[in-house]
């Protein structure tokens, strides 16, 4: 009788077992403690709300901590693959972890969408995707709205890190395209105590337009030093800047700034012909529902947009091949670079077989500081 | 490039140059009398001004909480080391007492204080002495028991407190940057030259600092102890300087001049919790400049390096640190070769 029972029950156990392995199960990495937490914590609350079942088939995430750690971040891609047999990775919020994950998700042929701008070799990145902008679509519309402004010569005002480097390299060709041009390029840090004297190099040229490249609270030290030395022309920002840091930290003297931005977070501003209008409204109305009003966050934005990325290739790899197995994680890899134009909260991705980065030049958007606000241009 | 810009140029030097002028006699001061290379001089700087943004923004600053944490770490490692010194029970609560309470007392305040919105001239004194608890604090915990070692050890042990503040101070403020109200909103008009009143306070506070340490030093009794120590540990001993009191004494000055500096600069620049340690740095290559013994030195290669990083920021803006940093391999070069003997343990 006592043997009859445990048969059952190790039946049982068998059958759901398979059962379970039927699932799509995706891995999640991101930065819930540590420096990074302020990404990842969003993104976390956004993937609260992922649907149960995408195309029928039950969607199990497994959400780990990888404290912004990249030794911890590439132990959790570990764990994904050999033990949790992941069909699809999310992460990491931060892109040195997502750099660290990049390795054993490649090896392993496993998709990774990653939630940050992580920077590989081309051809180094076949199995990973990014949700993030690359610094290239938003300096298209930087530049864009400077030729309609009829700005002739601009100077750069940037941080000495990869950061600044990135948004040189990217806005340079298309401001030669433009004919419009580069009359300065001055650096300084983040923790910089003046920027006086890159300040009045910049000035002494004269330029119609400045662009700041600076993230979040570091952004308006700048720009407040060009305007201490009387500099009266146009200031750009960077998406980086685009945070209730900039007019916190600024106040007044930031007023007129354009900044560009990607569409997530300005839904309700979009003009109705934006592709992005609807998924941005939807986005920001169902988490705030959630989360309350006014916690709207271009992380959890990316989050959103795994989601509809998901929700466009499980469909197609489901057709190709069974959950669980390798022939379903390389359908899912082939559905992303396969599946054309979507339409995202963040823009618009059309992720191709040479082309990981995927934005298309119609996600930046121009906004300009008015009272404090961002107000789409 | 003109006399105008030159001259804006020679102002914006000397305007920060008497931010590490105060950082380099901090670190020449606890130097001189520790042994102690004290890198997290910086650290205060950042801490005196994320301080006084906090009680600022209505909250209680989070240095607070820090505060208390260590004054009670403090109090532990005075209890024991005086019981196992003594073996008087009484006789250590008392000593373990007495570190503790100052820094309950500030902390107390701090936390009434914090949500009635002050003027910000309480709120800045506040802000110092909170900061200010720390010196004494950091030096028992951390270097009291080390007294005696060399200064290389003493050395590796301000790495680590370095590492250790700047850690809390993430904990703490958070990573986003504050920027503090000007003290005097100001401008005058020099010619082509515009001085903000938070720069004339800068150069103001730094002249009359300086005239108050040199009086301490040379006309108190304390001072004069702290000299003594100085110039030789043994014999102050013999006399009867602890060198406990002393070492807590200078470290308790060093943290004074840290937050004030921090509330100096906090108006001008956006302030993060890492901010401390490059401004903390450019102060102590000041104090190398002076050979990390003079104090009309330190003030020197203070200016030396402030006019020299705004010149350098305005030629190769993208090399300024570089520029800054490189002076001192010239400089202990000419210092060692005209010294020409090593002064290995000082």
């Amino acid at each position: 009788m006592k043997n009859k029972k445990t048969l059952l029950a190790l039946a049982f156990t068998a059958l759901t077992s398979t059962n379970a392995l039927a699932d799509i199960k995706i891995g999640v990495s991101l930065s819930l403690t540590g420096p990074g937490s302020g990404l990842g914590i969003p993104m976390q609350k956004q993937l609260q709300l992922f649907p149960k079942t995408i195309a029928g088939e039950k969607i199990t995430l497994i959400v780990l901590d990888d404290a912004t750690d990249p030794g911890k971040g590439s132990s959790n891609a570990r764990r994904f693959v050999k033990e949790d047999k992941v069909d699809v990775i999310y992460g990491s919020s931060i892109t040195a972890v997502a750099a660290a994950m990049t390795e054993i998700t490649s090896e392993a042929g496993t998709t990774q969408v990653a939630g940050s701008p992580v920077g590989l070799p081309p051809g180094k990145d076949k199995w990973l995707f990014r949700l993030a902008q690359s610094n290239s679509v938003m300096a298209h519309a930087l530049v864009e709205h400077m030729k309609k402004q009829g700005v002739k010569s601009v100077g750069f005002l940037g941080y000495t890190d990869a950061y600044g480097q990135q948004w040189l390299d990217a806005i340079s060709p298309e401001l030669d395209k433009a004919g419009i041009k580069l009359v300065g390029i001055e650096r300084f840090a983040r923790t910089d105590t003046s920027v006086t004297p890159q300040a009045i190099k910049l000035t002494s040229a004269n330029p119609n337009a400045i662009l700041v490249v600076a993230s979040g609270s570091g952004a308006a030290m700048p720009q407040l030093g060009l305007v201490e030395r009387g500099y009266k022309g146009k200031v750009y920002q960077t998406h980086a800047a685009a945070t209730p840091d900039l007019s916190r930290l600024g106040g007044k003297s930031v007023e007129g700034t354009f900044v560009v931005s990607g569409p997530a977070l300005l839904g309700d501003q979009l003009p109705d012909n934006h592709p992005s209008k609807k998924l941005a409204l939807d986005f920001v109305q169902k988490f705030e529902n959630e989360f309350g009003a006014n916690s709207r966050n271009q992380f959890a934005g990316h989050a959103y947009d795994f989601q509809v990325a998901m929700e466009k290739a499980i469909p197609l790899a489901l057709k190709k091949a069974k959950p669980g197995t390798a022939e379903f994680r390389s359908a899912i890899r082939d559905s992303l670079e396969t599946m054309g134009r979507t339409v995202f909260a963040h823009g618009v991705m059309n992720w191709t077989p040479t082309d990981h980065w995927g934005y298309t030049i119609e996600t930046g958007v121009m906004t300009k500081v008015v009272d404090g606000k961002f107000k789409v241009e | 490039m003109d006399f105008s810009i030159a001259s804006i140029l020679l102002l914006d030097g000397i305007t920060n140059g008497a931010i590490y002028a105060l950082l380099g006699l901090a670190t020449v001061l606890v130097f001189t009398v520790t042994r102690v290379i004290f890198i997290p001089q910086g650290e205060f700087v950042a801490y005196g001004a994320l301080t006084l943004a906090m009680l600022q923004s209505g909250k209680t600053p989070g240095t607070v909480w820090l505060l208390l944490i260590l004054a009670f770490v403090a109090a532990c490692i005075e209890l024991i080391a005086c019981w196992r010194h003594h073996h008087n029970v009484s006789r250590a609560v008392r000593s373990a007492f007495k570190i503790l309470v100052f820094p309950l007392f500030i902390s107390l305040t701090t936390i009434w204080v914090a949500p009635q919105m002050f003027p910000l001239w309480l709120q800045a004194i506040i802000s110092v002495a909170i900061v200010t608890a720390f010196g004494p604090l950091i030096y028992r915990v951390a270097y009291q028991s080390l007294e005696d070692a060399t200064p290389l050890v003493l050395l590796i042990v301000s790495v680590g407190v370095h590492f250790a503040m700047t850690g809390f101070g993430l904990l703490f403020f958070g990573a986003e940057g504050f920027r503090n109200p000007s003290f005097w909103d100001d401008r005058f008009a020099i010619g082509s030259v515009t001085l903000s009143g938070q720069a004339i306070i800068i150069l103001i506070s730094t002249l009359a600092l300086i005239v108050m340490l040199w009086l301490y030093f040379e006309r108190s009794l304390s001072g004069k102890a702290l000299r003594a120590t100085a110039v030789n540990r043994t014999g102050a001993r013999l006399m009867g300087i602890t060198s406990h009191t002393s070492g807590q004494l200078v470290f308790l000055m060093a943290a004074l001049i840290g937050a004030l500096s921090g509330l100096l600069i906090g108006p001008t620049t956006t302030m993060f919790y890492d901010s401390g340690f490059l401004i903390g740095l450019k102060g102590f290559v000041a104090a190398v400049i002076a050979g990390l013994a003079s104090y009309p030195g330190a003030l020197l290669g203070a200016l030396v390096v402030g006019i020299i990083e705004a010149f350098g920021a305005f030629w190769a803006s993208a090399f300024k640190e570089v520029i800054v940093f490189t002076l001192i391999l010239p400089i202990l070069l000419i210092r060692s070769l005209r010294s020409g003997h090593a002064d290995e343990g000082h």
